[in-house]
């Protein structure tokens, strides 16, 4: 059972966090435009994939996802921190169901992985990519369901991690594979056989897939989309609820 | 009639029984205090009690909703206060207590009001938009006692709340609660293993190793010692044991240049002592026996810090370790 008001002021509560970490939110949203413009720029001279269309272009809906994967994992993690602070035995002893804190988590994590993407977003002439009207809504509406999906996948993680020794693992062995296998930076189908199959099981690999729809209409394979935009919407829908779930549950185990 | 129902609790970690069958129960607007060394079981009781942990045997009841089995129902009626600080230190006094309200569905009108008596009973209104992070220690308790009452619990569990406070501002958080019961109609129920605070309860259960070892009032728990000490040193202590033994057939003996004897209502009996004893004093002075004394022998130990930390410490792994198993 869902109890709104409580999922109102968890989400609250991370909205006026969020604002007053300053430097959070400048570390998320440094990376990805680091990627961009240096990245981006630096390998515009070496790598030239088709007439008209430069490699930045190409990274750009994979420099989206980096955005949200990071920001939701991040948020997510701060259960983490509610427990190592000894907040989270506020929430856990209040009569609320702890699908509750997992909801008012989920959500306020997608909604600042949202904001970050749109920040991301308003970049864009910067760069000399021209988005219609259109193309921003979607990938806007993209951004939630993929932002919602991983930030899942992070309350489960955090729900199981029971100290910050796990922090660095689940960055080194998680979120960095996570964005190298994604097809971000290289299309998945030009990987290795052995890689592909892992990225296959990624499912940053579809939202970005989705996100190269919208962005990358125009672009002969393998630089366009590499998958049908219903299996990338199915398979992220599905792993969001799946990955949710399990966090509710393993949130309910008290020994 | 009883708030706090306790019957045959057990709670066993592995091979560890934190609590081991106790039974008790605490009366409507009782401070009932839980006292024992650290590692004794006293927050497993607590955890048990707030929904935390489900026992492995026995039950418990507050307020006639079962712990195990009516979670939301006991969480409504109580407030709780942590050992270790459960505040938000990135939100200000307000935005904590204020998160509170909306966790308890407490009515929105109402909330402000409420904010406003609570921060007034602890003395904070003038740190109200302030950020946690800059209070002191003694500030963040007293906030927390604020929060657990902003909804108005029918008991308040306290779980060691003067640990590792200045004795000032324990002091001062006593005041509080000793002011508390007598305006509000709470019942409190704390843990301790400071023998002084013990002491401000209606009734007290010594708990050693998982078991309920004594239960009654502070002053009955102390005629488990005999009586109070008196420590005298005189011109001449020889002569005045034979002149003691004398006068009031008490059995004084020697120690430390001095002469030790045990009686009821020592400060009464100083001035006779006094006034009839034909040897000069030296000094005098009396000890009267505390929870301490009570502990010693009761369980032939103190209760120190220094030497249970330890204890606990390995407890606390222990429950870790166990739970980390049991994912």
């Amino acid at each position: 059972m869902i109890q709104w008001r409580p999922v109102y002021v968890i989400c609250l509560r991370e909205f006026k966090k969020f604002f007053r970490e300053k430097s959070r939110l400048l570390g998320t949203l440094a990376r990805p435009v680091l990627w961009l413009f240096v990245v981006g720029n630096g390998m515009n001279s070496l790598i030239r994939p088709q007439v008209g269309f430069s490699y930045l272009q190409f990274i750009f809906p994979g420099m989206i996802g980096m955005t949200i994967l990071f920001s939701s994992i991040f948020s997510s993690i701060s259960i983490v921190w509610d427990r190592e602070f000894g907040f989270m035995k506020e929430m856990l002893v209040a009569p609320i169901s702890r699908l509750s804190i997992v909801i008012g988590k989920a959500v306020s994590g997608t909604a600042i992985s949202v904001a970050q993407a749109i920040i991301i977003l308003v970049l864009t002439p910067f760069l000399g990519i021209h988005l219609s009207f259109t193309q921003f809504i979607e990938v806007v509406a993209a951004s939630v369901l993929v932002s919602f999906c991983i930030t899942s996948l992070g309350i489960l993680i955090a729900a199981r991690l029971t100290s910050f020794d796990g922090f660095n693992i689940i960055m080194n062995f998680l979120v960095m594979p996570m964005l190298f296998l994604s097809g971000a930076m290289y299309p998945v189908t030009s990987m290795p056989v052995a890689l592909r199959q892992l990225s296959l099981i990624n499912p940053l690999t579809y939202g970005i897939d989705v996100f190269k729809h919208i962005l990358l209409r125009n672009a002969t394979p393998p630089l366009g989309p590499e998958f049908l935009l219903s299996v990338d919407l199915i398979i992220v829908a599905v792993f969001s609820i799946i990955m949710l779930t399990l966090a509710a549950l393993s949130f309910r185990t008290k020994s | 009639m009883p708030i706090i129902n306790v019957q045959n609790l057990s709670k066993q970690f592995k091979s560890l029984k934190a609590v081991d069958d106790i039974t008790f129960s605490v009366n409507e607007g009782e401070v009932f205090g839980f006292l024992g060394p650290n590692g004794a079981g006293k927050t497993t009781t607590i955890n048990i009690l707030c929904t935390l942990l489900t026992p492995t045997g026995g039950s418990a009841e507050i307020a006639g909703h079962d712990c195990a089995t009516q979670s939301d129902q006991v969480r409504a009626a109580i407030g709780l206060i942590f050992q270790d600080t459960t505040l938000d230190a990135g939100l200000t006094a307000y935005e904590n207590l204020k998160f509170h309200a909306y966790l308890y569905n407490l009515d929105r009108r109402l909330t402000e009001r409420r904010i406003d008596e609570m921060l007034s009973v602890v003395e904070l209104q003038n740190r109200k938009h302030d950020l946690i992070k800059h209070f002191s220690g003694g500030m963040k308790r007293r906030l927390e006692i604020a929060r657990g009452l902003l909804h108005y619990p029918r008991v308040l569990f306290l779980d060691e709340p003067t640990l590792g406070l200045d004795p000032q501002t324990r002091n001062t958080i006593w005041e509080f609660i000793t002011t508390l019961r007598n305006k509000e109609k709470i019942t409190v129920f704390m843990t301790t293993h400071y023998m002084d605070e013990a002491e401000n309860c209606d009734r007290i259960a010594i708990i050693d190793h998982g078991r309920i070892i004594a239960l009654d009032t502070p002053a009955t728990l102390k005629q488990v010692v005999r009586g109070d000490v008196i420590h005298l040193v005189t011109a001449d202590n020889k002569r005045a044991i034979a002149e003691i033994q004398r006068l009031f057939n008490i059995t004084a003996r020697e120690e430390n240049n001095g002469l030790v004897l045990e009686t009821e209502k020592g400060d009464e009996f100083i001035p006779t002592l006094i006034h009839s004893l034909p040897i000069r004093t030296v000094s005098v002075s009396l000890k009267k026996p505390t929870l301490n004394d009570v502990f010693l022998k009761l369980t032939g130990r103190t209760i120190r810090d220094d030497v249970l930390q330890d204890d606990r410490e390995t407890t606390r792994e222990f429950v870790r370790s166990h739970r980390r198993a049991q994912r």
